[in-house]
């Protein structure tokens, strides 16, 4: 076990911890990982409402007159697609080689004024490099993090009802947010969100008021739900996590993520040259088990143009069949079938594509 | 803790019960399904195979992760509960009555070594700290 003293909390730990949840160390921070039972939260995220604290993430402002031209070259997506404030825009951030330094979202929030948001274990060479860039260019902008927020996640078919229920007044919101945009309420930054597949939202409130929110969205019926079902979600959904599918080390164009990399515009990002440069010679597929087992990452597959490995794998409770998101050769097509070693076998699996599970229902 | 008295233990988290005939019932315990969580797949041993004591002979896994079984002592797997195979969230429901798999022991003084239920709960209680 490590050391407990050291792990950081976010403002809902106490709520957590007393609502039963079972607590481990997520990369530094002590996250819930399950409330009971994994799958039935799983479950409760198809077909109702969840609620997921991710106050671990970190939202992170920028301002200053250059922030858009700032954002042009520090990443892969193209931030012009950001002309109305709210509009959201998924964008890898890359490094000179071409690799993954984060995946984010950036929220256009007016000129002088974008907002993103990090992953947690990333948060601290995310704005290092930001800072780097910032001075390189003299964009003269200000980076600032902001820890004084919470997030939380509400997901499923029955969001809307519930956010609507807990915070009186957001139903004019609701009626007319769009996927991938967000409105401020007050204080409050609601953005039509997730990371499950499912219709929902992520809501940054102040960190002092969190908790409260956070009753009031149990009471109009969200269910707590743990990091471990967040992320058989986030899998049946076909969404990269960072660190597992790609990383410093992977292309964008070997991870599923070509469709967020503009090279249509002259642009000139960081990681263009090299991405420009490389031969793509793998793909990242979905994979069906066939045979009875559970996909793993980094186990090894076998196909017939030579060997890949799974970079997530799980039991999809969707499905009730294990999945997977792997990196193998280019010129495996879906439907192929394809093997992988499980501890002394080697069992059949399906290239599919994915996602697996969209909106509750099974795609396979 | 669910540890009950009249059960064995093995530092690895399996319980074993001893029947009346000699031979050993073997599952994971009420503390190994809590660490593990949903069990989604379990695979037994093959009835026949010959096991040396703390030999690797089962894999359960739940959704978060896989997880090896060792045999308790050496001695011929006479049975594997193929119900508990089809089945795998019966071991979250009740652990002790979820077997998954009986040997006929080899050896008797390997069986007097198993732990009885108060060392094992000061195993794992000392796991938690």
């Amino acid at each position: 076990m490590s050391d407990q003293t050291a792990l950081k909390l976010t403002p809902l730990n106490a709520t957590h911890r007393e609502s039963g949840a079972k607590m481990v160390d997520f990369g530094g921070w002590d996250m819930p990982v399950n409330y009971g039972s994994q799958i039935e939260e799983h479950h409760t995220v198809r077909t109702g409402c969840g609620l997921f604290d991710v106050s671990h993430m970190l939202p992170l402002d920028i301002k200053g007159a250059q922030v858009r031209a700032f954002l042009r070259r520090l990443v892969a997506n193209n931030v012009d697609k950001l002309q109305v404030p709210g509009k959201a825009l998924y964008s890898c951030m890359l490094n000179e080689a071409g690799g993954v330094i984060d995946d984010l979202i950036i929220y256009f929030m007016d000129e002088s004024w974008f907002r993103l948001v990090v992953n947690a274990g990333t948060a601290e060479k995310d704005l290092a490099w930001m800072e780097k860039m910032n001075t390189e260019w003299d964009m003269g902008l200000t980076l600032t993090p902001r820890r004084d927020l919470a997030m939380i996640a509400i997901q499923g078919p029955n969001a809307t009802q519930a956010l609507n229920e807990a915070l009186p007044g957001v139903d004019s919101i609701t009626a007319n947010l769009k996927p991938f945009n967000a409105a401020a309420m007050g204080e409050m930054f609601i953005a039509r969100t997730g990371y499950t597949g499912e219709d929902g939202y992520e809501v940054m409130v102040l960190a002092k008021s969190a908790p409260y929110f956070w009753k009031a969205l149990v009471e109009a019926g969200g269910k707590p739900i743990g990091l471990g079902a967040r992320d058989t979600l986030r899998l049946e959904a076909g969404m990269n996590l960072y660190g597992q599918d790609m990383d410093d080390t992977t292309s964008p164009l070997e991870s599923g993520l070509s469709w967020t990399v503009d090279m249509k515009t002259e642009r000139d990002f960081v990681g263009r040259a090299a991405l420009e440069k490389s031969e793509i010679t793998q793909q990242l597929v979905g994979l069906l088990l066939l045979d009875k087992g559970v996909l793993r990452g980094h186990q090894k597959v076998i196909t017939k143009h030579g060997a890949g490995e799974i970079t997530s794998g799980s039991f999809s409770p969707t499905l009730q069949q294990s999945i997977a998101l792997a990196r193998i050769p280019l010129g495996i097509a879906p439907g192929e079938e394809v093997e992988v070693e499980i501890r002394d076998k080697k069992l059949k699996a399906k290239v599919v594509k994915y996602p697996f599970v969209r909106n509750g229902k099974a795609l396979i | 803790m669910n540890i009950p008295a009249d059960l064995k233990y093995t530092p690895s988290h399996e319980w074993v019960r001893i029947e009346a005939d000699g031979t050993l019932t073997v599952g994971i315990t009420h503390h190994a399904q809590d660490l593990l969580g949903d069990m989604v797949f379990i695979e037994g041993p093959a009835v026949g195979r010959a096991l040396s004591k703390g030999e690797e002979c089962a894999v359960v896994e739940s959704v978060k992760a896989a997880s090896d079984v060792y045999a308790p002592v050496s001695g011929e797997v006479i049975a594997a509960n193929g119900d508990v195979e089809s089945s795998p969230e019966q071991v979250n429901k009740d652990a002790y009555a979820a077997w998954l798999f009986k040997i006929k022991p080899a050896d008797a003084g390997e069986v007097a070594t198993l732990l009885d239920a108060t060392a094992y709960e000061k195993l794992v209680v000392a796991d938690a700290h």
